[in-house]
């Protein structure tokens, strides 16, 4: 369960970014953060996370986000990176995947195990020994996502998993999403693809909450919508 | 293809070629990693004007080559800039030590010609050496073994870590080129007005991805020990060619092989 308290952030002194945030997931939700660009989504995403620190509470499976929790907190959860190369830097994809389980002190073999694990639950298995530098776009988005599975995390974030891709990379890494049974949260501009991934949105303005509720419901909502310089998906459009 | 372009495409031939199989590329990491060093070190300690010691020493990186099916070609074409940089280190010589060496018939050749025809070669064989290692090893196998050697883990990782974002920055640079020389027309590269402004910004998205890269490490459970890939047993077969190539090189270094081969034709 991932919780949000009263939580607030602001750049340097500047004007807050996040504004007296509270919501909650519960485990298993997947649950899509739409905003225009400047919203704060990734903010959240970095605040969840322990990247950075703002003011109010943040809890994950009852933990505070703050500096003595964050190995723990960061064990519980996978965060796939708008960058793949940001994410992949090792020199190959199994080096990358055995990463965070190493990490975490399982052994080699157990490590190991998870990889492949990984590899055959998304069928990536011929990219375990490729170079990261020779991967396609969409090869890396799937690697990247390979690599946060084999962390076996309770909860997934993904931060623009489709951007860039092109439609039929992005067909197969909602698949891959819709695949996953881990709670997850994702952030995009895609909101068709929210729309298939996720049961729930939350909508962010300028660092507030401005709706919260089913994916349907708030994506068929025009008027909130435009309001807050977003289009409906194209599939209710009409386009 | 934009220079930029070239290097990248280069870069991955050199991870091709270390993805080869050949005994030289089935042996350990460490193993090939010593004996370079070994021999580098060595190559280096021959006097300024051991030319006729020194000459023998050519035979491992010949060997190498043959035994790895890797073109001699392939490395004087990706060290055609750094090449001429380390042949240039001597070449002042012949004009400050002009004091006759030795006779070749009628021609009276120079300490000076002799010693930069000396370090030439040490710059060329080390050079070669260096090749061959990268050429036979990939860098990930190339990293463990230097751990294994105790390097210390932050060297080991930025080694790693610039080898890996080398190609990205590679790319960057090359999508910076593309669009600098699209709004430039006649113009053959980019204007030395503007070279502190790309400096600049590849400086900056440098540092924006270090900055996004050592997030994603932490958010994977990196705290200070970096893991890299196992480079299987050090087995007899590696040891052997590390004891056999160490003996080799001394024997090289230290005992005159070619004067003696030469007593054996001129009395």
């Amino acid at each position: 369960m991932i919780e949000f308290q009263n939580v607030s952030f602001a750049y340097d002194k500047g004007s807050p970014v996040i504004r007296d945030l509270s919501f909650r997931v519960e485990d298993g939700q997947s649950v899509g953060l739409i905003g225009a660009n400047g919203a704060g989504k990734s903010t959240v995403m970095k605040l969840l996370l322990g990247l950075l620190t703002g003011e109010g509470k943040i809890l994950v499976d009852g933990l505070e986000v703050r500096k003595e929790n964050l190995f723990q907190i960061r064990r519980k959860l996978g965060f796939v990176l708008q960058n793949s190369d940001n994410q992949m830097f090792m020199p190959t994809v199994y080096e990358d995947m055995i990463f965070a389980p190493l990490n975490y002190g399982l052994s080699r073999p157990e490590a190991e195990a998870r990889v492949d694990r990984a590899l055959g639950l998304l069928g990536l298995e011929e990219l375990k020994h490729r170079h990261n530098h020779k991967l396609s776009g969409g090869e890396k988005r799937m690697a990247a996502i390979a690599t946060i599975l084999a962390m076996e995390p309770e909860a997934i974030l993904m931060d623009e998993p489709t951007a860039a891709l092109d439609p039929y990379n992005r067909r197969i890494v909602i698949n891959i999403i819709r695949g996953l049974s881990q709670t997850k949260i994702i952030t995009s501009h895609d909101l068709d693809m929210i729309l298939d991934t996720c049961d729930r949105v939350i909508l962010l303005s300028h660092g507030e909450l401005v709706a919260d509720g089913p994916a349907d419901a708030i994506l068929r909502d025009k008027a909130l919508l435009e309001r807050n310089r977003m289009e409906l998906p194209l599939r209710f459009s009409g386009k | 293809m934009n220079k930029m372009e070239t290097a990248l495409h280069e870069l991955s031939q050199m991870d091709e070629l270390a993805a080869q199989s050949s005994p030289i590329h089935r042996l350990h990491p460490a193993a090939k990693l010593l004996t370079t060093i070994v021999y580098i070190v060595l190559t280096v300690s021959f006097p300024k004007y051991a030319l006729s010691g020194l000459i023998p020493m050519v035979l491992w990186p010949v060997l190498l080559f043959q035994i790895s099916a890797i073109p001699v070609r392939t490395c004087f074409y990706k060290l055609r800039i750094v090449l001429p940089l380390v042949m240039a280190v001597g070449l002042f010589n012949p004009f400050f030590d002009r004091a006759p060496l030795l006779s070749l018939g009628a021609l009276t050749v120079s300490g000076g010609v002799v010693s930069m025809v000396t370090l030439m070669l040490k710059g060329l064989f080390c050079l070669m050496a260096s090749f061959l290692l990268m050429a036979t090893t990939p860098i990930d196998s190339l990293c463990s073994a230097l751990r294994k050697l105790h390097m210390p883990g932050l060297i080991v990782t930025l080694l790693l870590l610039t080898y890996r974002y080398v190609g990205v920055m590679t790319e960057e640079l090359a999508i910076m080129t593309d669009a600098y020389l699209l709004r430039a027309p006649g113009q053959k590269g980019i204007h030395i007005s503007a070279w502190g402004s790309f400096l600049g910004q590849l400086l900056l998205r440098s540092m924006d991805r270090a900055q996004e890269l050592y997030g994603s490490m932490l958010l994977r459970g990196y705290h200070e020990h970096f893991h890299y890939a196992e480079a299987g047993p050090f087995r007899l077969r590696d040891g052997l060619y590390t004891l056999g190539c160490g003996l080799v090189f001394l024997l090289l270094r230290f005992v005159p092989v070619t004067r003696l081969l030469g007593s054996l034709f001129v009395r």
